[in-house]
């Protein structure tokens, strides 16, 4: 993990451990993300990444191990923390029976805003995220993506300097999931730290400076999306075969599988010397394979490989 | 950072936007107990003898019964705010228990008073003619403000209590079905012996004793004093628990 004065960390941890009864769902999480940065805690559902979210939030205590969040203590010194973070959840989290501008106008006061201020600053983002328009209906008739563009503009109507923002793309469209990458590119270039937490590899690699691989309660990598990649071979060669028995047999081997094409992904460094002989290894009599394509390794690689998930 | 009184008026402001906007919940909680109230006037009120016209025997018990129908949206909406997520993007803004639930409370007080003073105003409609000076007419509406504090904090600490929204409005058929058991609609002499004793003592009983009395222009006795106590011993409790059930949610 990259060494930083622990004032120029938006977030760090420790050492976080929390069990629910007998389940241990953080095993000893270490975080260190730089002001200004945007991390993706990725994982399965599952593997602790809301815990971990709703720890540094403030939300839930851990069970052993310390966080600072924009350089405070996230128990010793809670309420600071709250005014310095915001925090968007995995259900849009807006009345439906309000109007935008009621939910902002609201935030606001509770946010310590006068009433003039308040109202402002709600119009300030209705407008910023595309919602001038549907200001005066009720959440009730937004869409999903409107839902969530609100409860975005809400967590940020404080101004936060650290967001957390926990799988705020899943189950939008992709022009929804492309319009709310770019508010969080925006918010990172004014400084904002985000954390944010994504089953798609996708969206690490699109929006995060680092991602941190969370599996079983653990950090089981983390790096620059590049550095990740690297870390497999670097390609896969794609392999689509004739017969099923020749799909079984590979499958072992493989780090990517389609069954429903008959087609297997195996690790390799992309040279046509190494793709030559893997080819001759597997297929000597060259009956089993029909057709190959040669990719880069993506994030879905570095993920099934370091989490052992999906085998 | 920003003062509990203005967080707590700006959710209770929240609170009665949002109930402003279900009309069927809203026609519910003001048409049921006039309906009530109307149904025991004319389709019961006649083979009830209480010595006087029974709407005028009936009216502190029809508003009572008024706040229950009240309370029970409270509990609702509480518990509706805990399983929603939106109890998480509070806490983030440092908004606690407090005005959290005080803006619950402050609702449903607001919600209370116009519901029970639409039932008065049918009841006077029907032929209630109350006898009471300002003085007992304020001690009234004071009896009238600490009684539906009361059941609102138990509602939200009801609310806090319930894992859904469904069961936190089953919790509160208890705060509906307790006028049945008092004074409110029947004289407590009529019923049978074994219920005199939860009758004559439960706390609704010297509430609409009260209200009757002051109404009236009767000697209320000590049943005001009673019905206070009662009143505050409810609030203290429902107060303490909810704060206690609202810890422990959010840990």
């Amino acid at each position: 993990m990259t060494t930083h004065a622990s004032g120029d960390l938006g977030i760090h941890a420790a050492g976080l451990t929390k069990s629910y009864g007998d389940l241990r769902v953080l095993d000893g999480i270490d975080l260190a993300v730089p002001r200004g940065s945007v991390l993706a805690l990725l994982g399965p559902n599952g593997a602790g990444k809301t815990t971990t979210v709703r720890i540094l939030a403030t939300l839930t205590a851990a069970d052993s191990g310390t966080a600072r969040v924009a350089g405070l203590d996230t128990v010793t010194e809670r309420s600071r923390v709250r005014r310095l973070i915001a925090l968007t959840g995995q259900f849009a989290a807006v009345d439906e029976l309000r109007t935008g501008t009621e939910t902002l106008h609201m935030m606001g006061r509770l946010a310590g805003l006068s009433p003039r201020a308040a109202r402002a600053r709600a119009d300030e983002l209705l407008a910023r995220f595309g919602l001038t328009e549907a200001a005066g209906r009720t959440a009730k008739t937004y869409s999903g993506g409107m839902r969530r563009r609100l409860d975005l503009a809400a967590s940020l109507v404080s101004r936060p300097e650290v967001l957390f923002l926990d799988e705020p793309t899943t189950g939008l469209d992709p022009r929804s999931r492309q319009d709310l990458w770019e508010l969080v590119r925006e918010l990172r270039t004014d400084g904002t730290t985000v954390l944010l937490t994504t089953q798609y590899l996708e969206e690490a690699d699109r929006l995060a400076d680092r991602v941190a691989v969370l599996a079983d309660g653990r950090i089981a990598a983390e790096g620059t999306p590049a550095e990740l990649k690297s870390r497999v071979a670097g390609h896969r060669l794609d392999l689509t075969l004739t017969t099923g028995a020749a799909y079984e047999a590979l499958a072992p081997r493989a780090v990517h599988l389609a069954p429903d094409e008959l087609t297997l992904g195996l690790p390799t460094d992309g040279t046509a010397a190494h793709v030559r002989a893997l080819l001759d290894e597997l297929d000597p009599d060259r009956t089993d394979i029909e057709r190959f394509t040669l990719r880069s390794a993506t994030l879905d690689d570095v993920f099934l490989a370091l989490t052992g998930a999906d085998r | 950072m920003t003062t509990l009184p203005v967080s707590a008026f700006a959710l209770a402001g929240r609170s009665l936007r949002i109930s402003s906007r279900r009309p069927d919940a809203l026609i519910v909680a003001l048409m049921l107990p006039v309906m009530l109230m109307l149904i025991f006037v004319y389709f019961f009120g006649g083979a009830i003898d209480t010595g006087t016209a029974y709407v005028t025997y009936v009216v502190p018990g029809a508003m009572l019964l008024c706040a229950g129908f009240g309370a029970a949206s409270t509990a609702v909406s509480v518990s509706e705010d805990m399983t929603n997520g939106i109890i998480d993007r509070f806490r983030s803004l440092d908004v606690g228990a407090v005005p959290i639930l005080a803006g619950h409370v402050a609702a449903s007080v607001v919600r209370n008073l116009i519901s029970t003073t639409l039932v008065l105003a049918v009841a006077l409609a029907i032929g209630f003619r109350p006898q009471a000076g300002p003085t007992a007419f304020l001690g009234a509406a004071g009896l009238l403000l600490a009684y539906i504090t009361a059941i609102s904090w138990l509602a939200a600490a009801l609310g806090l209590l319930a894992k859904s929204p469904e069961a936190a409005g089953g919790f509160t058929f208890l705060m509906m079905f307790l006028p049945y058991p008092s004074s409110a609609f029947v004289p407590i002499e009529t019923m049978p012996g074994w219920l005199h004793g939860f009758a004559d003592h439960q706390p609704l009983t010297p509430v609409i004793e009260s209200l009757r009395a002051l109404l009236l222009a009767q000697p209320a006795g000590d049943a005001p004093w009673i019905a206070l106590t009662w009143c505050a011993g409810i609030t203290a409790v429902a107060v303490t628990l909810a704060g206690a059930l609202f810890r422990n949610r959010t840990r």
